[in-house]
């Protein structure tokens, strides 16, 4: 007789007032592929824990977005965030799309300059430029988002200097209805900054008014703010119109729409709740066409949307170490996921599914990542299969700021695979080595030898 | 070791204690082991025959068995005079 | 000529001291006119009343929570169906009211009809939402306001006069005499729901509650009006009486025209010493003293059916007032295997 597949056994007590699980068996499915390509096979010849990002998703994804706001706007362009994911195969996926590249660093600026990216089509955010990179930015011709006073006459002076015309936008901070306000980046709209600095630039011989910017927060789930926020924008721009007899090129809504992703504390699953493309899409074209621009004088809409493009996109692979007993009779499971790779489970409950068939019975688990840190827990109270050790899991929509926040912290960061829509499987990130690592240090002589 | 002679199971896995009115439910492991810890099978012997017919090893078994065991004595299913 | 018979399944068997409308919405449906129903009921825990109800209920089938998700609980629901063939279904919770809006096309596609408010209509008469919705529809309601942080409270307070009510952002209503309880039961309400915590104007007065049926293009199918008599400690009526009030039924039809509403609903209105109503609260469903209505001669389960099936219907206009519900409770005989049923296998 062929042996049974085997799973720990299990007893529930049945308590009213506890919710009954058993109506949800159909809660789980196993993840057993990715872009039919197998878990296991990826686990087997790339290790464990594994991200997986799928090239796939992410062309679907722009493609998507692009569509939901072309069919209602004549003219539309899409930035990459690099912040959100600035992995290169990543960001040259979003490069093939048509995407720009949106920068908040020196650093970042040159990795778009190194992926090719025209300066000219590289939009520079932030409240940190140094001068250094305020000069490479009027060199490349780039879009210069001004966040403060002093940036402005920093570059008043730069720009000078050069004998070359910076090219700048504003961000704009303003109240929009949503809490929190984030009046802590750019110029504020309803006291009037905004306008002031507006002033400055279109006074300035050195600078060129392209666009008007903002960026009214993150996991935004309100379409209607950036209906408010988009209408702000478009009076401004016609201020200045009116005023100086100048159009501006473009309005920057920038990002933070909400990705399908769980907040932790929501009653409702993201990906019921959490708007679609379409409706953001809906409220920013629908004020920026009823606004008071000329039907022939719209300007350019720029999106710098980030995580929705990208959350879903990739997944994380992992491996179950062991199952335990807290002292207080909870069931934990532990796996070679940390926050340390994980970062967003800090704020998102994530979605974690098993890569392998199980039954229908479940246990409330807390999952902990492998850390020796009591911070280190992926799930405080989720409900899930038993799972064997060695068994293998999926959490899923890790896509956004993992990869760019993740941390080299007791274990060595892992690899990244992309599957390309041919499901060919690249790697895309090597995994580190201690060697590595030990380059970027120094022993002082005197430290170098010791007796034990 | 020994399940309460009064603790009756069901081919459901719906597991009840007249003396306490109270209620479990299992997995078909958990139904296998409670049957056979009803046949006065030691813990030993139900170890052993679960590796038989299941795929896995005996280090998960004894790990697995010890809780559920554990959780049996917990839940009072288990007769303290032995 | 024989009734058609229809499958209808209805969630809300909670009959308990805090009752949800399931049990009464069924009552409704067996004493419908025009047609049979057999009923599958919708649980979500194994202790629900209506799944013993045998009488009422020929065979109940245990649902996802709405926390697991819409395609979650569209599964199970197509498992339902295809055991049972369903006609129409009826959802009576506040919190699963989304998920079945969301599904509403794709369950209209398998055959099963729902008659349900947009989801426009659903968020808008959200308790964040209030104030916006009397201004849109020219309904008075007490006048309210956002607040998130602490440091705002005081700043807000101003505009009102104490007693004012402190509201969670999903439940829980506290009133409160001078700022350090309103701090209090701020913190307390942000702590477990989340901001914005609502601030709103104390009405001083009556509460009547009003159950009705819009027909989703203005019309008014049904409209009930009751006064609570008697109130159980969490509030909800154990004893009311049906009422006749032209400005309140005028107020319900505005209501119904203004929002085109479609579906079952309760409003909550307070009047006031000079005899002015304010809507307090609008529930997108059915509310668990509608056995009254159908006892008037209003059966609005019945009439939901048929506007869900797409059928003419004709709208009630008038209604016994005077009558009165009493609710009482009852103590059913349930054996052992039942509840190992429906613990084990989600179907009794």
């Amino acid at each position: 007789m062929e042996k049974q597949r085997y799973e720990r056994p299990l007893i529930k007590k049945l308590e009213s007032s506890m919710p009954n699980k058993f109506g949800t068996r159909t809660e789980y499915v196993p993840m057993t592929h990715i872009d039919d390509v197998a878990v296991k096979d990826l686990i087997d010849k790339y290790e464990s824990p594994l991200f997986v990002i799928s090239e796939k998703t992410i062309r679907g994804n722009i493609r998507k977005a692009r569509k939901a706001f072309e069919n209602r706007y004549p003219k539309v362009q899409f930035a990459w965030s690099y912040k959100t994911n600035y992995l290169d195969a990543v960001c040259r996926t979003f490069h093939q799309e048509g995407s720009w590249a949106e920068v908040v660093s020196g650093f970042e600026f040159d990795k778009a300059l190194n992926n090719k990216v025209d300066g000219s089509k590289i939009i520079f955010n932030g409240p940190d430029k140094t001068e250094e990179d305020i000069r490479k930015a009027i060199q490349h011709n780039a879009l210069i988002h001004i966040d403060h006073l002093d940036e402005l006459y920093s570059i008043q002076e730069l720009a000078t200097k050069a004998k070359k015309k910076a090219r700048v936008a504003i961000r704009v901070n303003m109240d929009t209805g949503i809490y929190p306000m984030w009046d802590r980046f750019g110029f504020n709209y309803e006291n009037g900054q905004a306008w002031d600095a507006l002033n400055k630039i279109m006074r300035s011989e050195v600078m060129i008014l392209e666009g008007l910017h903002t960026h009214i927060g993150t996991f935004m789930l309100s379409p209607n703010a950036y209906a408010v926020a988009a209408g702000k924008l478009a009076d401004l721009a016609i201020s200045i119109r009116d005023k100086y007899q100048h159009e501006v090129k473009y309005i920057d809504m920038g990002g933070g729409f909400a990705s399908k992703n769980n907040l932790k504390g929501a009653y409702m699953p993201g990906a019921d709740m959490n708007p679609t493309i379409d409706e953001f899409a809906e409220a920013i074209t629908s004020t920026l066409i009823n606004s008071n621009f000329k039907p022939d004088k719209l300007p350019l809409l720029i999106l710098e949307t980030g995580r929705a493009l990208i959350d879903d996109a990739a997944h994380l692979l992992g491996t179950v170490i062991s199952n335990k007993r807290l002292s207080d009779g909870r069931r934990t499971t532990i796996i070679d996921i940390g926050v340390n790779i994980l970062f967003t489970s800090f704020w998102y409950d994530h979605k974690i599914t098993p890569a392998q068939p199980f039954t229908q019975y479940t246990e409330d688990t807390v999952v902990y990542g492998p850390l020796c840190m009591n911070i280190d827990v992926i799930r405080d109270n989720v409900n899930l299969p038993l799972l064997n050790k060695g068994d293998h899991v999926v959490i899923q929509s890790v896509g956004a700021y993992n990869m760019t926040q993740w941390m080299q912290f007791i274990t060595l960061r892992p690899r990244i695979v992309m599957i390309d829509t041919e499901r060919k499987v690249h790697v895309i990130r090597e995994k580190e080595n201690l060697n590595q690592l030990l380059e970027f240090e120094h022993i002082p002589d005197h430290l170098k030898d010791f007796n034990l | 070791m020994h399940i309460k002679s009064d603790v009756a199971i069901s081919d459901s896995g719906f597991v009840f204690v007249p003396a306490t009115g109270e209620s479990f439910t299992v997995n078909p492991i958990g139904a296998a082991i409670i049957h056979m810890l009803k046949e006065n099978k030691s813990v030993e012997e139900v170890s052993k025959q679960i590796f038989e017919n299941y795929k896995t090893d005996m280090a998960t078994v004894e790990k697995d068995m010890n809780d559920f065991v554990a959780m049996l004595k917990q839940y009072s299913l288990i007769d303290t005079n032995d | 000529m024989t009734k058609q018979i229809l499958t209808i399944a209805v969630t809300g068997l909670n009959a308990i001291d805090s009752p949800g409308p399931g049990v009464p919405v069924i009552r409704g449906l067996k004493e419908a006119k025009a047609f049979n129903a057999r009923i599958i009921g919708l649980s979500y825990e194994s202790l629900e009343p209506g799944i013993y109800m045998h009488e009422l209920v020929d065979k109940t089938y245990q649902i996802p929570y709405p926390s697991s998700g819409v395609e979650v609980l569209f599964e199970r629901l197509k498992y339902i169906h295809n055991q049972e063939k369903l006609d129409v279904i009826i959802p009576n919770f506040d919190a699963e009211m989304f998920s079945f809006i969301k599904l509403a096309s794709e369950l209209k596609s398998m055959g099963v009809h729902t008659f349900l408010p947009t989801a426009e209509q659903f968020e808008e008469r959200q308790k964040m939402n209030l104030p916006d919705f009397g201004k849109k529809y020219d309904i008075t309601v007490p006048a309210s306001e956002a607040v998130f942080t602490a440091g705002k409270l005081a700043e807000v307070l101003k505009e009102f006069e104490f007693p004012v009510v402190v509201k969670g952002k999903f439940y829980d209503a506290k009133i409160v005499y001078n700022y350090e309880q309103a701090l209090s039961a701020f913190n307390d309400m942000a702590a477990k729901w989340g901001v914005p915590v609502i601030l709103q104007e104390f009405v001083r007065g009556t509460e009547f509650d009003v159950t009705g049926l819009g027909d989703g293009k203005g019309n008014t199918v049904a409209a009930v009006l009751m006064r609570k008599q008697y109130i159980t400690d969490k509030g909800k009526a154990w004893g009311g009486i049906a009422i006749t009030d032209e400005k309140l039924l005028k107020l319900t039809k505005h209501f119904i025209k203004e929002t085109k509403w479609g579906g079952g609903f309760e409003l909550e209105f307070m009047k006031d010493k000079e005899g002015e109503f304010y809507l307090m609260e609008i529930n997108p469903r059915i509310p668990a003293w509608v056995y009254l209505a159908v006892g008037v001669g209003q059966n609005i389960p019945e009439a939901l059916t048929l506007l869900a099936l797409g059928e003419k219907v004709k709208p009630y206009t008038s209604y016994e007032s005077g009558k009165m519900f009493i609710r009482y409770s009852w103590d059913m005989i349930v054996e052992l295997k039942e509840f190992e049923m429906i613990s084990t296998t989600g179907e009794l």
